[in-house]
């Protein structure tokens, strides 16, 4: 018999996502039944290709829904409260930017180029949290400190400022509200790699110092791993693996995670990366079965249905080789 | 005794610099952006040369000089021993054209949307000469076939959307080829494409270089993948080259202390990565309009040595075979 440490109760839990866009020529889904669960502090990092849906997910999470949104279900527990009932004015004021922020992808190229960066990242403290204007620019001033930015960029406008100053603004923004949950997407793709491990550090150091969680969405594994406590690998709108960021960095599961791990090009090793042949399915027309099934080397016959979600040793794997009845 | 010849560069460049004029109010003359700040390499025939740096380095003012798109400042750049002339006529221009084929950077910019594949890929034969339509298909058709989209009349009447990525990638790089280039020039060829398809790509690169004997300038700021698709690096900083060597040499013994931040920044997969901070050098790359004085990487450097660094420009020290590096710690200590 074993004792069973009292588990934390999750931070986020989110159970069967979906989130289709109705297009022209079809609905697209974009995100098709996602689960996954993120505790306090953890780094989860979502890893896949463009058009993967992990963008999307993010929507789904702080609920950027544009116009074309066809279907939008599932369940989203945040600190024990159920958000998917709450009205659009209630998760404004309640949870968008209170207790859940995002660094949106290219963000730093989205600044108010005529507005001093103090005040753009007071907004979120002056419009959602009501605070007067001194003291919400103590506290971006406290922000500025917290990401690594000297108090005279305060004044600056955007344009005065270098690539990797200006993503320490647009983090700072996510971060002045002091929410237990940021989701960052793709936030060091676009800089350079003195600039890109400069961020990482930040974003180390504030999980360190602070009780924060981080979803953080990218397709660069190199760089995903200065943070991850746990990797979720999206393929056409599903996660396919979720596993310990150990496990999946060192030992993946998934055919597809292991084709991915093995294309990651490294300075340090000399055999050549190799590459995943084919190309993802489209959002519009999915396969019945198994979304990876045409790429994969490992399938077999019953890839052509589609494959449940099975739990091996703290991992969740979509795919049939892990069937509790074994694979041929 | 005889001795193998001594091979003449492809492509060279002597002192080469390329600034750009800062006006105010469109004729206040108030300075320049030194984006490429004396440059001086050789690329042999049938060789891969990776130039790496950082945004801002001047790589990519680099590659636009060397293709002729941008008049050198002072400097010269020579295409098989002819230094290009500072003004081209057309016709000087088009054989320069047929000599240097160009990979872009984002193949969703560098397609043309309102022209199919076959009115993109014709274009270039049809202002070079090729009158006769039959011979046109023919090598437009070899070159789809060389880049692996086959087979290649499913292709040719589609529009750039109607391909992914990669495919159009695949597509500027048949275009580059189609003229029979003795040097391709790839600017960041693969920055704007997924990982997975990433290293096809480059894979598609170093094969085709190699089969056809080309000399292959690949302008990139990606460490990590010049190893398999490169023989030589070059690595820049503030508009100059500051580390050169074969590309083996350069990642496990990198002499530069840029270099070396460079290197040390870069992290493989490793689920250790996250229990510890990256060493980072301060600061951020100079101003190209009032670089620091002396060593342009000084004011970031670990090893600054005051009174020399700040003072004195480096020049490029042999460190070892074929490897030479720009940094004081490597001069020569002066005879008595």
């Amino acid at each position: 018999m074993s004792i069973v440490p009292a588990a934390t109760p999750p931070l986020l839990q989110v159970s069967d996502l979906s989130l289709h866009y109705q297009t022209r020529q079809g609905e697209a889904r974009a995100v098709d039944g996602v689960s996954f669960a993120l505790q306090p502090n953890e780094a989860m990092v979502v890893l896949g290709e463009s058009g993967c849906g992990k963008s999307s997910l993010a929507r789904a999470l702080l609920r950027l829904l544009p116009r074309n949104v066809a279907h939008y279900s599932g369940a989203v527990h945040f600190e024990g409260r159920d958000l998917m009932p709450l009205g659009e004015e209630d998760f404004r004021a309640t949870v968008r930017w209170q207790r859940m922020s995002m660094v949106m992808q290219a963000a730093m190229n989205a600044l108010n180029p005529v507005v001093r960066v103090r005040e753009q990242v007071a907004e979120p403290l002056r419009i959602h949290s009501k605070w007067s204007r001194e003291k919400a620019l103590a506290r971006v001033g406290e922000t500025f400190g917290l990401v690594g930015l000297a108090p005279d960029v305060l004044d600056r406008y955007p344009f005065e400022l270098s690539g990797g100053m200006r993503q320490r603004v647009v983090l700072a923004m996510a971060l002045v509200t002091a929410p237990p949950l940021v989701i960052l997407d793709e936030p060091t793709s676009a800089l350079d790699v003195l600039t890109q491990a400069a961020i990482m550090n930040v974003l180390k150091r504030i999980k360190r110092e602070q009780d924060i969680s981080f979803i953080l969405i990218t397709h660069d594994v190199a760089t995903s791993s200065e943070i991850a406590d746990r990797v979720a690998l999206m393929y056409a709108g599903q996660i396919v693996e979720c596993s310990p960021a150990r496990d999946f960095f060192h030992a993946p599961r998934h055919p597809y995670a292991q084709l991915l791990m093995a294309s990651v090009p490294r300075l340090r090793q000399p055999e050549a990366p190799g590459a995943i042949p084919g190309t993802p399915p489209s959002l519009l027309a999915l396969p019945a079965g198994c979304r990876f099934a045409d790429r994969c080397p490992q399938r077999f016959a019953r890839c052509d249905q589609p494959p449940p979600t099975f739990h091996v040793d703290g991992s969740t794997v979509r795919c049939w080789r892990f069937a509790p009845e074994g694979a041929p | 005794m005889t001795q193998s010849p001594p091979r003449t560069p492809l492509l060279e460049a002597e002192d080469l610099h390329t600034w750009f004029e800062l006006r105010r109010f469109g004729f206040v003359r108030i300075g320049h952006v030194r984006a490429v700040d004396g440059v001086d390499f050789a690329l042999y025939p049938g060789e891969s040369a990776a130039f790496v740096g950082e945004s801002g380095c001047g790589k990519s003012t680099l590659a636009r000089t060397l293709l002729g798109l941008h008049p050198p400042t002072r400097g010269q750049v020579r295409i098989e021993g002819h230094p290009l002339p500072p003004r081209m006529g057309r016709k000087a221009r088009l054989e320069h054209c047929a000599r240097i084929g160009f990979v872009q950077q984002d193949p969703y910019g560098a397609l043309p949307p309102f022209m199919s594949i076959r009115q993109i890929l014709s274009e270039p034969l049809r202002i070079h000469g090729t009158t006769s339509r039959n011979e046109r298909f023919a090598r437009i058709d070899k070159a789809l076939t060389e880049v692996n989209l086959r087979p290649a009349a499913d292709f040719l009447p589609k529009f750039p959307h109607m391909l992914s990525g990669g495919q159009q990638q695949r597509v500027v790089i048949a275009r580059a080829l189609l003229l029979a280039p003795a040097l391709l020039i790839a600017d960041e060829p693969v920055s704007m494409l997924d990982a997975s398809v990433r290293v096809e790509v480059l894979r598609l690169l170093r094969s085709v270089q190699r089969e056809r004997q080309l000399s292959l300038a690949f302008i990139t700021h990606d460490l990590s993948t010049v190893r398999h698709f490169a023989d030589r690096i070059f690595v820049m900083y503030a508009g100059k080259i500051v580390e050169s060597a074969p590309v083996d040499a350069l990642l496990d013994t990198p002499h530069h202390p840029y270099t070396r931040a460079l290197i040390d920044a870069i992290a493989d997969v490793d689920a250790d990565n996250a229990l510890s901070e990256r060493a980072i050098p301060a600061g951020e790359p100079p101003s190209l309009v009032h670089p620091p004085t002396g060593c342009r990487f000084h004011p970031r450097c670990p090893e600054f040595m005051a009174g020399i660094c700040d003072v004195q420009v480096p020049t490029m020290q042999p460190v070892a075979h074929q490897h030479a590096a720009a940094c004081h710690l490597y001069d020569k200590p002066k005879e008595p």
